[in-house]
């Protein structure tokens, strides 16, 4: 097998199985089997799905420095599946909401979106993913062309779309928002300060 | 005593509306007799010094909700005490070691005897009752709780507030060593509370020193809390060294921490939304996941012995 097959065969299925194991683990102690979820299970599982969808986006957003800074040049074979790995995670979050929290009640639904700015933010953050994870099939993507590439750049907003929702969603400790607004930062810093050296005199693209 | 247990048929189903009624009403006066029978400090309240010990001598109370209560595990595993971490499952593991003796309250202010007493001769004056409250969290969530503790009204009477003791104020103990979650600048401690002097003399408050008939567990706010059932849990106060009769309003730790989101009075109020949520509905724990959440009641159902208390008041404003 060469390095493609490998990943193709062996570390895409390997990695799709770690990927969807925190699923799998809220399911469990939803039944009691792997462990049990607190004494207010819809919270619970509204926050698992929650937290996972900003792990997957700041996973996602972390290839392309990581590979840059790695040489791993075999990354960015991973993105899409955890790109759409964060979708999941995030639409689970908004069934859970939909379904479970706000009981399909479509009344209390359209208030929320437009009365309480934390939802909206979160709901426009499921918006966008969607987009995104419709356009992640292949033909879709060549048929976009460059717009495709333009389009995908919204997993920035995305990501700070989704850490502004959970910052505006804490009651008092905004712990765990700051250490993901301090990672987003981190992943678009690097972004932003290679775009500024790039732009530098001096500096060519090299030839394609 | 009897502690009732969870059962699938509520008293309200078997007996018709009427007698249901009348047997309340029954109860009721039933109860202000005996109160008048028995000889002030006839029932001292003891409180064991050991944990989740059996507690004697507790009367049933006319206040009692028929619902049926939510099991220990919920109450005792799933609430929010922020000296033991902000988690809802903080309080149980951080609180496991918290030493409620020697524990001691300084009453002071506005009152003609004040003093600090330790926890024991506190509570000999007064009665244990049982008081089955609902308990409406700001967050949306509810339970049903079986309290332990003595009238909150007869513990202000003893103490004979003066004519310029308009509120009475509360303070949790703040202690580092043992309360890890004070080490953080969650809250600006030590947490405090307040009621007008009519709310406290009101016949509802209680401070609680037991759950289902045992000595209350140390992450329910142990050796004694607050319990105000048309008030949003925050207002519950635990764990009280501190109790002072003030003329001015006191301040009380959520509303310094976010005032636009809590306020003083803090009553149940389903037409008053909280900044970020809906307070129209709430989510009984213990109910399950697929349970539908159920409309919250005007000051949690206890409008009847309340509402007077706010009819000058625009509750609107003064959430």
């Amino acid at each position: 097998m060469n390095t493609i097959q490998q990943i193709r065969f062996i570390w895409k299925p390997i990695v799709f199985l770690l990927c969807l194991s925190p699923a799998l683990f809220v399911l469990g102690d939803a039944f009691g089997i792997t462990g049990q979820l607190s004494a207010n299970p819809v919270e619970d599982i509204l926050d698992r799905f929650g937290n996972w969808a900003l792990r997957f986006i700041m996973i996602t957003l972390a290839v392309t420095p990581l590979r840059r800074l790695s040489s791993w040049n075999w990354l960015p074979r991973f993105r899409r599946m955890l790109g759409l790995f964060t979708f999941f995670y995030a639409f689970m979050h908004f069934l859970t909401w939909f379904v479970l929290d706000r009981e399909l009640r479509l009344e209390d639904v359209l208030e929320d979106l437009t009365e309480r700015p934390f939802i909206t933010l979160g709901f426009t953050a499921i918006v966008l993913l969607t987009a995104l994870a419709i356009t992640s099939f292949t033909a879709i993507r060549r048929r976009m062309g460059p717009r495709w590439q333009t389009l995908h750049k919204l997993a920035y907003a995305v990501g700070l779309l989704g850490v502004w929702h959970y910052w505006w969603q804490v009651k008092k400790d905004i712990t765990e928002p700051l250490i993901y607004a301090v990672i987003l930062s981190v992943l678009l810093g690097v972004r932003y300060f290679w775009h500024l050296k790039r732009k530098k005199p001096g500096w060519r693209r090299p030839p394609r | 005593m009897l502690i009732k247990k969870p059962s699938d048929i509520r008293p309200s189903e078997i007996t018709s509306e009427t007698n249901y009624i009348n047997r309340r009403d029954f109860i009721r006066a039933g109860a202000i007799a005996g109160g008048s029978l028995i000889a002030p400090g006839a029932i001292s309240a003891v409180i064991p010094d050991s944990r989740l010990a059996k507690l004697s001598n507790i009367s049933a109370s006319p206040f009692s909700t028929d619902e049926a209560p939510n099991s220990f595990e919920d109450i005792s595993t799933y609430n929010n005490y922020y000296e033991f971490g902000l988690g809802k499952d903080d309080p149980v593991v951080y609180a496991e070691d918290f030493k409620t003796r020697p524990w001691t309250i300084e009453v002071s202010g506005e009152a003609e005897k004040t003093g600090t007493f330790d926890f024991d001769d506190f509570m000999k004056p007064f009665d244990l009752e049982e008081r089955i409250y609902r308990m409406r969290c700001v967050e949306a969530w509810s339970m049903v709780i079986p309290w332990v503790g003595i009238s909150l009204a007869e513990v202000v009477k003893h103490f004979r507030p003066t004519s310029k003791a308009q509120y009475v104020a509360f303070e949790t103990l703040k202690d580092r060593d043992q309360m890890p979650g004070v080490r953080g600048r969650s809250l600006d401690w030590p947490y405090r509370e307040g009621l007008t002097i009519a709310e406290a003399t009101n016949p509802l408050p209680i401070l609680a020193v037991g759950i289902y008939g045992n000595v209350i567990p140390n992450q329910n706010g142990a050796p004694i809390r607050l319990v105000v059932p048309w008030k949003y849990g925050f207002k519950g106060i635990k764990s009280i060294v501190k109790i002072r009769f003030m003329s001015t309003r006191p301040k009380n730790s959520w509303n310094m921490a976010i005032p636009r989101e809590y306020g003083f009075y803090a009553n149940v109020n389903p037409t008053v939304s909280h900044p970020r949520w809906s307070q129209a509905r709430e989510r009984r724990i213990g109910a399950g996941i697929f349970a539908s959440k159920q409309e919250t009641l005007m000051f949690n159902g206890y409008g009847e012995h309340v509402a007077h208390l706010y009819k000058d008041l625009d509750l609107r404003r003064n959430y």
